[in-house]
């Protein structure tokens, strides 16, 4: 056992810090500090400078972009990203759906989708969920029925993240209703400007247009746009959670940790800052203990390319700690989590806050951290996927 | 010993419940949120028209003079139905003032129009470095002529804008947090001086931030003895927790039925999700968060009138610790069983959510009602 980095990781850790300090602009990295809305063109144009430096897709096969690093290089390079205050990667192009295409997709299909996905031309969203089909995601009823050369969609997908930018959705979708559930799904590349595909906003309880549902309406798709076998979408699906639940946490963990220690020294309580206060002091303790346990946690686990089990315990102590720091932020900036001024997290807001700058975010961000024990399989289904293919039960 | 509501309060409940139904529909309050001033005015005059308004007060001023439980049972049913008029600020709060320390001219002027709807009031006292502690106190009122003129800042007071006057913690003397010498002020809204920035809030509310720059008022605007204002506000203030309490039992119990309904109804992998028992184990330990919260306002409303103030405020602050933990668990468990729906606006989840995490930080969170319970 050994828990330093090696010379050659610190140097690549000291080459990735270079790199943001050159290329992030001051007011981009400000935007993602205050927690303020990112737009569409954030996200694009830092994932573009990525990709001029080769760092966009890392873990992709080195011969379609990725490059050869080793697992502590890619932690490193997460993590020094959430550190320099980078608008984090839109992870449905590059980080789920990529690695479907290029494990199970044609020839003809790796070159067509993979160009734009590396470069940020295409914007691309998630389409698991249905209105009856959340956590029994097998359950989906969007039918996909073929029609000569085309397939034709009907069906509603929900919660779709970001699908109001999306140009490309992968789906999944019904192709029998024979057998079991699973045997009957498909994985379906449609794109977003289909005729009959209608996106409507779903507004959370913090305010914010993050999710969307997708209706479609005798949509045809290319039969082309097909990945793998029809009927065999399931084992492409799970294939690609495991991506979804197995990114690094640690670096926005212990950002979120450092903003709360700002916020706790600057707040007062009898006249003394709140991170003096004895109970608060032991909170915050607490928590960075518990962050500690899961740094290491997660350090255990780094070089299992493909992780199972961990990826859901990561996923649960993970998103409980997010959980935590947020509220713990709300906590500490006391009445002034009340005030709720909708533009103050826009970009270019330019009235004073209402009580300090650090407290605007803390209310929006507490409600909104709910969903991280929900998405991405709820913690619920992480358990009982524990309980079932670790303990045995 | 009996907990058994009487006949007139059986008779409150019932009319309140009816006015949350008749006007209180999510959709109609998210009307209300939307407007101008955050709420109706015709519900407020509707409100006095039954007599709520003027309920706590006293028959002499023609108020009804209901006591703590009745304050409890209107409140619990606010609570139900997330009723955003400023009943709060005005009525237990801006009333518990002038009943606690008005003058006799205060009370004959003021109550009667108070019970009538014909005047709010609203309570400034939190400051920037104030956190929860009421006696951290910077705001200063210095002697002038027969008058005070008052210099400072009040933050995030709640119903602000639409109040006659709003009742202003001020320091005559003493240093920032000594109890002795904060004085409680009687300000008109529109005197000179006195600037506000109003806003919304995060659960359907309105408050605004309060400058005072060389405020004039008279003598008579003094409420209470000069210098003794903090005796006067840890009563008040004991008797809107106590309130507080009665309106989050409210809101726990409709998200603890609420929530109990759609595991029944939502079915994933072929059954109701009630079917699984990890579900089940959380509304039972929901349902047991409930229980709890309605007992601890039970004895903070009975014990509200207490003699000894030890007694009172130690009873306070259990409730608002009890409360501040039940409110967490019961609002977040809601929002995590309702799955992606519960993080809708849509639902009224998320809204039931919001206001108990908001309670919480009301007069001091749990962390601050903890220590005051131990150094009691
Ligand atoms: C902000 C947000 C973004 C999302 N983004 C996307 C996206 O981009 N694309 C996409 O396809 N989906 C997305 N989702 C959907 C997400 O994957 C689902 O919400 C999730 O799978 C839960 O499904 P559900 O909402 O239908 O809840 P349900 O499945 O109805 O679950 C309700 C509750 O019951 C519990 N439960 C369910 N079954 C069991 C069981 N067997 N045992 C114990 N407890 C159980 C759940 O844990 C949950 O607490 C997003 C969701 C959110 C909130
Ligand atoms: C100190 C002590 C005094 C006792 N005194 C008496 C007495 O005076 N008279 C008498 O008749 N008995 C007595 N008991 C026995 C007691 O009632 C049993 O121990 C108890 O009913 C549990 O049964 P068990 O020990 O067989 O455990 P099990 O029933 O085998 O349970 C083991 C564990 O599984 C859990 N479990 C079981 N079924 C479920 C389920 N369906 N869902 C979720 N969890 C479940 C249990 O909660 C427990 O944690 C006593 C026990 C103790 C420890």
């Amino acid at each position: 056992m050994d828990m330093h980095y090696r010379p050659e990781d610190l140097a690549f850790q000291a080459e990735v810090r270079q790199f943001i300090q050159a290329n992030l602009p001051a007011d981009l990295a400000d935007k993602v500090r205050r927690g303020l809305h990112l737009d569409k063109e954030d996200f694009v144009f830092w994932q573009k400078k990525l990709n001029e430096q080769g760092w966009f897709a890392p873990h992709w096969p080195v011969a379609l972009g990725g490059v050869e690093w080793n697992p502590t290089q890619h932690y490193l390079f997460q993590n020094e990203q959430v550190e320099g205050c980078c608008p984090p990667v839109i992870p449905f192009g590059v980080r789920m759906v990529a690695p479907v295409i290029f494990t199970y997709g044609s020839e003809e299909q790796k070159q067509r989708f993979l160009p734009d996905i590396l470069d940020s031309t295409a914007w691309w969203c998630q389409g698991y969920s249905e209105p009856g089909s959340g956590s029994d995601l097998a359950s989906l009823q969007t039918k996909a029925v073929r029609d000569g050369d085309d397939y034709i969609v009907n069906g509603t997908k929900t919660w779709t993240t970001l699908a109001q930018y999306a140009d490309w959705i992968f789906c999944l979708v019904r192709t029998s209703t024979e057998g079991k559930p699973q045997e009957g799904i498909s994985f379906l590349l449609i794109d977003m400007n289909s005729p009959g595909i209608d996106v409507t906003p779903i507004i959370t309880i913090d305010g914010s247009h993050e999710v969307n549902s997708v209706f479609f309406t005798d949509v045809r798709v290319p039969a082309e746009n097909l990945i793998g076998q029809e009927n065999q979408g399931w084992t492409y699906a799970k294939f690609l959670l495991l991506f979804e639940r197995s990114n690094s946490l640690t670096g926005s963990l212990k950002q979120q940790l450092h903003r709360l220690r700002g916020v706790a020294r600057q707040e007062l309580t009898g006249g003394a800052p709140l991170c003096a206060d004895p109970a608060f002091a032991a909170r915050l303790a607490d928590y960075e203990v518990q962050l500690r346990s899961y740094e290491f946690l997660e350090l255990r686990t780094l070089g299992n390319s493909r992780p199972g089990a961990e990826a859901s315990y990561l996923k649960i102590i993970g998103t409980d700690l997010q959980q935590l720091a947020s509220e713990l932020t709300l906590q500490a900036v006391a009445y002034y989590g009340n005030p709720h001024i909708s533009d103050a997290l826009v970009h270019g807001y330019n009235e004073p806050s209402v009580g300090p700058d650090y407290a605007a975010p803390a209310a929006p961000q507490y409600f909104n951290y709910r969903k991280t024990a929900i998405y991405a399989g709820s913690n619920e289904i992480q358990r009982n996927i524990l309980s079932k293919a670790v303990l045995g039960m | 010993m009996d907990f058994s509501l009487s006949e007139e309060q059986q008779l409150l409940k019932d009319s309140v419940q009816r006015f949350v139904r008749e006007e209180y529909e999510l959709e109609s309050r998210r009307k209300l949120v939307a407007t101008d001033i955050g709420y109706s005015e015709d519900n407020w005059a509707k409100m006095a028209e039954l007599g709520w308004l003027a309920l706590p007060l006293p028959e002499e001023y023609g108020g009804i003079g209901g006591g703590a439980v009745d304050t409890m049972v209107l409140m619990e049913e606010f609570g139900r139905g997330l009723v955003v008029e400023p009943y709060m600020s005005s009525v237990i709060i801006g009333g518990g003032f002038l009943m606690a320390g008005g003058s006799e001219k205060h009370k004959t002027e003021l109550l009667p129009k108070l019970g009538a709807g014909e005047l709010k009031l609203a309570f400034g006292y939190a400051e920037r470095q104030s956190r929860f502690d009421l006696n951290d106190v910077e705001c200063k009122a210095e002697k002038s002529g027969d008058g005070y003129i008052l210099n400072g800042h009040k933050g995030v007071v709640f119903h602000a804008a639409t109040a006659d006057k709003i009742i202003v913690s001020a320091r005559t003397s003493g240093g920032s947090r000594d109890a002795d010498g904060i004085t409680l002020f009687l300000v008109d809204n529109n005197c000179n001086g006195l600037s506000r920035r109003d806003y919304p809030t995060v659960d359907g509310l309105r408050a605004s931030e309060l400058e005072l720059d060389g405020v004039a008022v008279g003598a008579d605007a003094v409420l209470g003895a000069v210098g003794g204002g903090a005796a006067l506000m840890e009563e008040v203030v004991g008797q809107a927790i106590a309130a507080i309490c009665a309106e989050s039992v409210g809101c726990m119990d409709v998200l603890q039925e609420t929530t109990n309904e759609y595991l029944k109804t939502r079915v994933q992998f072929g059954v109701p999700l009630s079917k699984f028992q990890v579900l089940q184990h959380r509304m039972v330990d929901m349902f047991m968060e409930c229980e709890q919260a309605r007992s601890m306002c039970y004895m903070v409303t009975l014990k509200i009138g207490d003699e000894d103030p030890v007694e009172r405020a130690k009873a306070v602050s259990a409730a608002k610790v009890q409360i501040g933990n039940s409110g967490r668990y019961v609002g977040q468990q809601s929002v995590q069983l309702h799955g992606g729906m519960g993080m809708t606006d849509e639902l009224h989840v998320g809204h039931y959510f919001k206001r108990l995490t908001m309670i919480d930080t009301m007069f001091g969170n749990k962390d601050h009602h903890l220590k005051r319970y131990a150094d009691l």
